[in-house]
């Protein structure tokens, strides 16, 4: 193999025009406007169901929403307050039951589990699993178990149970990776000052891990409030002249509400729906505005 | 020993070979002064009374053996360096010394490590209680993310301490000689400090659980030769109170501030496994002056490593 033979310095008359190359690459710009053309394709099917929405709901976006409960004879003064209120009562148990739970499992399976044990990687790979089940099959499951043999009825709780169920993989998938991305020299420095384990996770990991932990949570809760499949099957029911009181009261919630007034034949029930689709927008908004406000706020350097 | 002068100490060349560490003339040496040609080192008092005794040490990682058939003992209010070439297994040996090798789960020793004649791996011994005697400090800097304050009233916190932490927290700071530096500044992160201020800050926090014992695991090396010199005055004062064992690459670093020195090579067998053996464990002096041992006199005057 002869390698090519360097030449002498090139002359100044050779050296001319050595870096040209073409103005224009027409590959280039072709992949460039395609990839434009994917994103522009999101945006304006978004924009445009925003658009469509609004347009919908703007005779019946008014106070009449939030102040009124549903009425089917008489949909100028039909409103969504139990709707709302159930949505907030629901949420809020979820999250009482399926943060702690899905963080502390999040800890075991981070901190204490010994990955090599096959049934650690089992539990590993069912959550994984879990996670992409359809909701509609956690309703099944609320309905048979919980309301049926566990005779919970058709209630908040139930409800609340089960969305918890449904969130609680992503709950836990997104805290172990807040805890995994505390650094390992963090819970080093801790032990070597004589901190037990628990002290380490409790004082160190943990505060550090918040963030992600928060962020993972609060998109995972934003999840289980646009759910409506789950919980038609636990039996929402769609005219709730009540709010709840308690964990035993009947309930209904917003997807639920809206699913309703859509399947209606009177034109102003649509649009009574499209404003509820708004406002249960401006919710979900509202959460995952909180969750990247966190993480900015939040967000650590090592 | 005058305590840890910041600016003057500032000013040794310590990226050079020849520094002046006589215990004598520490003035000397601060201000750049007389300079002897040779590497002086520290006076090597005879073995005092023995902190570690290490007899027939083997650590395995599964089945590998990474260390093998290790024998020293490690004297008290000494400076104990750890010299030789990466994966020689003196970091695996070091974290023998506070069990930190526990938290490997294929880690296992096997053989002696006796601290005051109890036995280190006994089966009464409590980790948590060995580590609050036998601090460490890490090869990079690991403050935690909280602030300066936080970070020396958290050993202490942890360990269950009644008393003033203030005065804890500005005692440790001023025995570490970073008082000065961080007084206005106790409540802000120690992220914010410099890399040196960090490591400085790490031995801080490892001396407030008031250890007798302090494992140093290459501590200067992700550090300039400014923040090197102001941790190895740092060191030189604390030996006077606490057993320093230290890890290091840097044979010049070994020769300045150590009493003794191990010196450790790997052993490469026929199938390629690399076990870390103890060659050679003397005063400092006689091991970079008059080695016994081939592979020693070719480590330290550069021949390979």
């Amino acid at each position: 193999m002869t390698a090519p033979v360097k030449d002498a310095v090139p002359t100044a008359e050779a050296r001319r025009g050595m870096l040209a190359g073409p103005r224009f690459r027409p590959g280039e710009s072709l992949f460039r406007w395609l990839l434009l053309a994917c994103l522009a394709l999101g945006i304006v099917f978004l924009v445009s169901l925003l658009a469509y929405v609004l347009v919908e709901a703007w005779p019946r976006l008014d106070s009449r929403l939030w102040t009124n409960f549903p009425s089917i004879r008489r949909p100028e003064n039909a409103g969504a307050q139990s709707a709302i209120y159930g949505t907030i009562w629901v949420i809020s148990f979820t999250a009482l039951f399926c943060l702690p739970t899905g963080i502390m499992a999040a800890v075991y399976l981070e901190e204490y589990a010994d990955q090599e044990r096959w049934y650690n990687r089992l539990i590993e790979v069912n959550i994984q699993n879990l996670a992409a089940v359809p909701s509609i099959i956690y309703g099944i499951l609320g309905l048979g178990l919980l309301a049926r043999q566990l005779a919970l009825g058709t209630t908040v709780l139930t409800a609340s149970l089960t969305l918890s169920l449904l969130v609680l993989p992503v709950v836990i998938i997104s805290s172990r990776e807040a805890i995994r991305a505390v650094p390992r020299s963090i819970r080093q420095a801790s032990l070597a000052l004589g901190a037990t384990q628990w002290q380490t996770i409790w004082r160190q990991v943990l505060p550090a891990a918040v963030p992600g932990i928060a962020t993972g949570s609060i998109l995972a809760l934003s999840r289980a409030i646009g759910e409506a499949a789950p919980v038609i099957m636990l039996g929402a029911v769609t005219f709730v002249m009540f709010n709840p009181e308690g964990l035993q009261s009947e309930y209904t919630v917003l997807p639920v509400q809206i699913y309703n007034w859509i399947s209606q034949s009177r034109e102003e029930f649509h649009h009574l729906a499209a404003a509820a689709i708004i406002l249960l927008l401006a919710i979900l908004l509202v959460m995952n505005a909180a969750a990247i406000w966190l993480r900015n706020r939040y967000s650590r350097r090592w | 020993m005058t305590a840890v002068p910041e600016t003057p100490s500032s000013l040794k060349t310590t990226a050079t070979a020849v520094q002046e560490t006589d215990m004598t003339s520490p003035s000397d040496a601060a201000t750049g002064g007389t300079k002897t040609p040779q590497v002086s080192f520290r006076e090597a008092p005879a073995l005092t009374s023995p902190v570690f005794e290490v007899g027939g040490l083997s650590v395995f990682y599964g089945d590998h053996e990474a260390v093998r058939d290790v024998n020293m003992t490690i004297g008290e209010r000494q400076i104990t360096a750890m010299i030789g070439p990466s994966g020689c297994g003196k970091s695996t040996v070091l974290r023998c010394f506070n069990r930190m090798n526990d938290l490997i789960p294929t880690a296992r020793v096997a053989g002696k490590i006796h601290y005051h004649d109890e036995d280190l791996y006994g089966r009464d011994v409590d980790p948590i209680e060995v580590r609050r005697r036998i601090g460490m400090v890490f090869q990079k800097p690991n403050p935690f993310p909280k602030s300066i304050y936080d970070n020396i009233a958290y050993g202490p916190r942890v360990g269950g301490f009644r008393g003033n932490l203030d005065d804890l927290v500005e005692e440790t700071l001023t025995h570490a000689a970073l008082w000065d530096e961080v007084k206005d500044k106790l409540k802000t992160s120690a992220l914010a400090l410099s890399g040196g201020q960090q490591q400085r800050l790490c031995i801080a926090r490892t001396i407030a659980v008031k250890p007798e014992v302090i494992l140093m695991d290459e501590p200067c090396s992700a550090l300039d030769p400014i923040a090197t010199a102001k941790i190895e005055d740092l060191m030189e004062h604390l030996a006077q109170e606490f057993t320093i064992v230290i890890v290091t690459h840097n044979m010049q670093q070994a020769a300045r501030v150590s009493h003794r020195t191990a010196f450790f090579t790997a052993d490469v067998d026929d199938k390629g496994v690399r076990h870390g053996r103890l060659v050679e464990y003397d005063e400092t002096e006689l091991i970079f002056s008059n080695p016994c041992d081939q592979r020693t006199e070719d480590y330290i005057s550069g021949r390979f490593g």
